[in-house]
């Protein structure tokens, strides 16, 4: 810690007006400890853990985040349980792809760097700000996407001022894009998407929604090997969060096992699920 | 002979900047910090919605101040960004009052010493604990020394004579509304005689540290919320239900449900498995 150096003084740049930014205060004060200070040599390569599938859906009054539980490292399941949907503040929600370490490390700084902005500046940043600071996270990434390590995060929020849900997706390059209605990102998207294609319908409920991304998960964890499916000899459950005017919560893992069962008994004999 | 008139003794130099400090400080409208059976409240008398005297700096961990604006906004965001990182590098659990009081003190110190004029501020720093006997409430002054107090703290212009009050009234088993009419009474007397000043909640700002809340305890109370409080004073030890009808309420946008999240840095940790809230 700094301040040791100082006689346990506040250093003076704690002291000095400027940024709101967590980050930016990081970037002066301790370059060591952001994800963007660091860098590979040229032409290296690790095997990482990679997490998989994340998917949103957008219901009436909110929008629902929920990711499978795996990572891979090459053909071998990293970890059975990690978690990969987060709440970065009390009105949003953010999943990742990619390599988990590097993601885990973003969302760590990514829910300071939202909760010092509000501490510092007394007020919520707008949704829209929040979705361009995580995609500043990511463009500082890029060197490390280069050589292999890239983060890919799905970031899903509720407009306090329109009252709505929106979702927000992002290139390696740190592109934001805004998605309608639904998205997913990670190794089983291709197959989430289809899935959310056939099953969305404007004005969803929040249960119908929820019906829906686990219907799309276990359409991912169909086709993809690196997408965990639903574990029920372990009770492993996907990661559930929903973001409403009330703010985030996480669906117990009760009331998404109810869900899971439900698909999975629709589906005996009957592979392709609902149509 | 040539040097006398230059020569300042210390002794007179540090009382000069203890005479300067304190008359700044005089000058603001005061704090009251008090524990109370739920938490520990902040009132301050502040006729500003926007420039705050309290505020939160971490999950259990609040500050008031009285003096100059610019100079005790500088220690918040400092204590901020102090806060922020330690718990950054560390956990959130790692980061505690004591650690914060005592870098503000060593701050206020140097600066007493060294720069051309002290910090005319008078600052608090309060930390909830699990119940009444962990808490911890630290006042600082402007040269930097620490006391450690017990229940309340009073700071500003009349400060000595809320503290008389308070010795008087206050006990570890207040409730809010207790606690607040408490407050905001002394913060209305006149310490020169004058007939008490009736405090509304357009003149105050108030904040509290929930003990029962997880991860990030300090919630503002304003609005009707706060007036219910002021006047309800049912006093019998019933719950504060007119603090629990502000949670409901939509115009404060802090004050939702219980957290979705652990106090965990790390996000693989956050999330409360089982059969929690649904």
């Amino acid at each position: 810690m700094t301040t040791a150096r100082d006689g346990g003084r506040l250093p003076a740049a704690y002291l000095s007006t400027g940024s709101s930014s967590f980050t930016d205060f990081l970037l002066a004060q301790a370059p060591e400890v952001l994800p963007s200070g660091r860098r590979l040599p040229a032409g290296a390569s690790v095997d990482a853990p990679h997490g998989t599938t994340i998917v949103t859906v957008v219901f009436e009054g909110g929008v629902l985040m929920a990711g499978d539980r795996r990572a891979t490292m090459g053909n071998l399941i990293a970890n059975r349980d990690m978690e990969k949907v987060f709440a970065a503040d009390e009105f949003s929600a953010v999943g990742i792809a990619g390599t988990a370490g590097l993601a885990i490390e973003l969302v760590r700084l990514f829910q300071v760097e939202l909760e010092h902005y509000e501490k510092i500046e007394g007020a919520l940043m707008s949704l829209e700000g929040k979705a361009n600071r995580l995609a500043s996270m990511i463009r500082g990434n890029l060197g490390m996407a280069m050589q292999g390590l890239s983060v890919v995060p799905l970031f899903a929020g509720f407009d306090v001022d329109t009252g709505r849900g929106r979702i927000f997706s992002y290139d390696v390059t740190g592109g934001c894009y805004e998605e309608h209605d639904h998205h997913s990102v990670g190794s089983g998207s291709l197959f989430a998407r289809g899935s959310l294609k056939k099953l969305y319908r404007r004005g969803l409920d929040g249960d119908r929604a929820l019906r829906v991304a686990i219907e799309a998960l276990w359409d991912a964890a169909d086709d993809d090997s690196a997408t965990g499916g639903p574990d029920t000899g372990r009770r492993i459950w996907p990661t559930v969060a929903v973001v409403d005017a009330h703010g985030v919560r996480f669906h117990d893992d009760a009331s998404v096992a109810a869900v899971v069962e439900a698909v999975i008994a629709e589906r005996q004999g009957n592979p392709g699920g609902a149509r | 002979m040539s040097q006398t008139p230059f020569y300042v003794s210390p002794e007179q130099l540090m009382k000069d900047r203890a005479d300067f400090a304190r008359k700044g400080i005089a000058r603001g409208r005061s704090v009251v910090v008090l524990s109370y059976a739920g938490g520990i409240a902040f009132v301050a008398e502040n006729h500003s919605r926007t420039l705050h005297k309290v505020s939160e700096i971490y999950d259990r961990i609040g500050f008031a101040a009285v003096g100059k604006y610019n100079e005790f906004e500088n220690l918040r965001v400092a204590g901020v960004r102090y806060a922020d990182l330690r718990g950054y590098s560390y956990d959130r659990s790692d980061v505690s009052a004591r650690g914060l009081a005592n870098a503000y003190a060593q701050t206020l110190g140097t600066v007493f010493t060294q720069e051309s004029k002290p910090y005319e501020v008078e600052i608090c720093v309060a930390e909830v604990g699990r119940d009444a006997d962990t808490d911890q409430i630290y006042r600082l002054t402007y040269d930097g020394s620490v006391a450690d107090e017990h229940g309340f703290v009073a700071m500003g212009g009349a400060s000595e004579a809320i503290e008389e009050g308070l010795k008087a009234g206050w006990s570890e088993s207040l409730t809010l509304a207790d606690a607040l009419q408490l407050a905001v009474g002394l913060l209305g007397a006149d310490a020169a005689g004058g007939a008490d000043r009736e405090l509304g909640p357009d003149q105050l700002e108030v904040a509290i540290l929930d003990r029962t809340r997880p991860r990030r305890t300090f919630r503002r109370i304003a609005g009707p919320a706060l007036g219910q409080l002021l006047v309800g004073g049912d006093g019998d030890g019933s719950p504060d239900t007119a603090y629990d009808a502000s949670l409901a309420s939509e115009d404060t946008t802090h004050d939702l449900g219980d957290s979705p999240r652990q106090v965990a840095t790390n996000p693989q940790t956050q999330r409360t498995h089982g059969e929690g809230d649904g």
